[in-house]
């Protein structure tokens, strides 16, 4: 009985948190609000937002260096999305603001060769990668606001990757720079196995 | 007033036992919190180290406990395993609130050694899951997170309920000598485990 939960723990634990009326959840003390911190380097990157820069280069026209305020100066987006790991945990309705890659890659000026684009991570050795048709859906955003508070620097702060449809380990934190490729390159994660077309559901299963 | 007696409570091996477990427990915890807060993972960082003490804390465990029964009395601890299965229609008066008498495990010990038991297979289980998952998508379950979690909550409870009992209750603090030293007051096992054949000793 206690090893079937394996099976059936998360559904139980759904419903249950469902039975709780909303005004005693919120008093209930809910030590990580769902969220859990995974970094893979030995520190956390730590970054000023003042001096902060987002380097777009590869295969664009013209490379660029842009600070947040360039970044604000962009046209400002809003959604609301769930975020799911893929390791089994999930957060629903996290608000986050930010700017469509579409209108930071204008910035640049991509190449007609421009086929993929790989976020690089101030956190070294991470990076993801999504092709140009994965990075231009309309849920996909570099995020400086979550929850309508400045982005955390445990969430990647002050800028990260969102991509809702995908597993979280392709949103990555503390993007420094985006690389206009030709092909996705291999991310962190996808060296070590997981599947490089993380689609929530559809992928990293038997 | 005389010399108070003694009798001896706890084998050597008992004891082993006892303090593997309850040191792997704590170092588990606290390198389990920094993985699982996001307040103390910030603050902490190093995850890949403190991930590394968690595993590595967690194997060294179970091959302690796996030394402890190769090495140590497993004729007596055969016989403890024994004492601990059987709820009498004592401990069943004694678990409903009445003054029954116990034997040398009282019926709340005997629940915590089960539930101690369950729960540590479980996490053992459960973790090994969890790092089986990160490696091979085919051994991640829906449901491991949540039990690894839901154990924690409830170790935590359980653990706090078995210190108080043992460090702060006035009545019941003397067993930790058991637990250290091995023995207790023969005057304080006749009264809290009255079924207990202390003479034997």
């Amino acid at each position: 009985m206690g090893l079937s939960s394996l099976l059936w723990g998360r559904s139980a634990w759904e419903s249950t948190s469902r039975l709780i009326p909303n005004g005693v959840g919120a008093v209930l003390p809910q030590p990580t609000s769902g969220w859990r911190i995974y970094t893979v380097a030995s520190t956390m990157p730590r970054i000023d937002p003042a001096s902060y820069r987002l380097r777009v280069d590869g295969l664009v026209q013209q490379p660029v260096s842009l600070t947040l305020a360039d970044l604000r100066a962009l046209p400002v987006a809003e959604q609301v999305s769930d975020f799911h790991c893929v390791t089994g945990w999930s957060v629903d309705d996290v608000r986050w603001t930010g700017v469509r890659i579409r209108d930071v890659l204008a910035r640049a000026g991509p190449l007609p060769s421009a086929g993929a684009l790989a976020f690089v991570s101030a956190e070294r050795p991470y990076v993801d990668s999504l092709t140009l048709d994965q990075a231009l859906l309309p849920d996909v955003m570099l995020a400086w606001e979550m929850d309508a508070r400045p982005l955390p620097r445990p969430h990647g702060g002050p800028l990260r990757l969102v991509m809702p449809a995908m597993y979280g380990y392709k949103s990555v934190k503390w993007v420094e720079r985006v690389v206009v490729t030709r092909e996705p390159v291999v991310g962190y994660w996808e060296e070590r196995g997981y599947d490089r077309d993380a689609w929530v559901g559809r992928s990293n299963a038997a | 007033m005389s010399e108070p007696r003694y009798v001896r409570r706890f084998s050597r091996t008992e004891r082993s036992l006892h303090w593997v477990h309850a040191s792997a427990f704590f170092v588990l915890l606290g390198s389990g919190l920094v993985l699982y807060l996001p307040s103390l993972a910030t603050e902490v960082g190093r995850r890949p180290l403190v991930k590394d003490v968690h595993l590595l804390t967690a194997v060294a465990w179970i091959l302690a406990l796996a030394a402890v029964l190769v090495l140590g009395d497993r004729r007596g601890l055969r016989a403890t395993a024994r004492e601990l299965d059987v709820f009498d229609a004592d401990d069943r008066r004694w678990l409903l609130g009445a003054d029954a008498p116990q034997g040398r495990f009282n019926a709340g010990q005997k629940l915590n050694a089960a539930l101690t038991a369950a729960f540590a297979l479980l996490f053992a289980v459960s973790g090994t899951l969890l790092w089986l998952g990160e490696r091979d998508t085919r051994f991640r379950l829906d449901g491991t997170i949540v039990l690894h979690d839901v154990l924690t909550y409830a170790s935590v409870a359980l653990v706090a309920g078995h210190l108080y009992l043992a460090v702060i209750h006035p009545t019941t603090r003397h067993a930790l000598r058991g637990i250290t030293r091995g023995s207790v007051r023969e005057d304080w096992a006749r009264e809290h485990h009255a079924k207990w054949p202390t003479d034997a000793q």
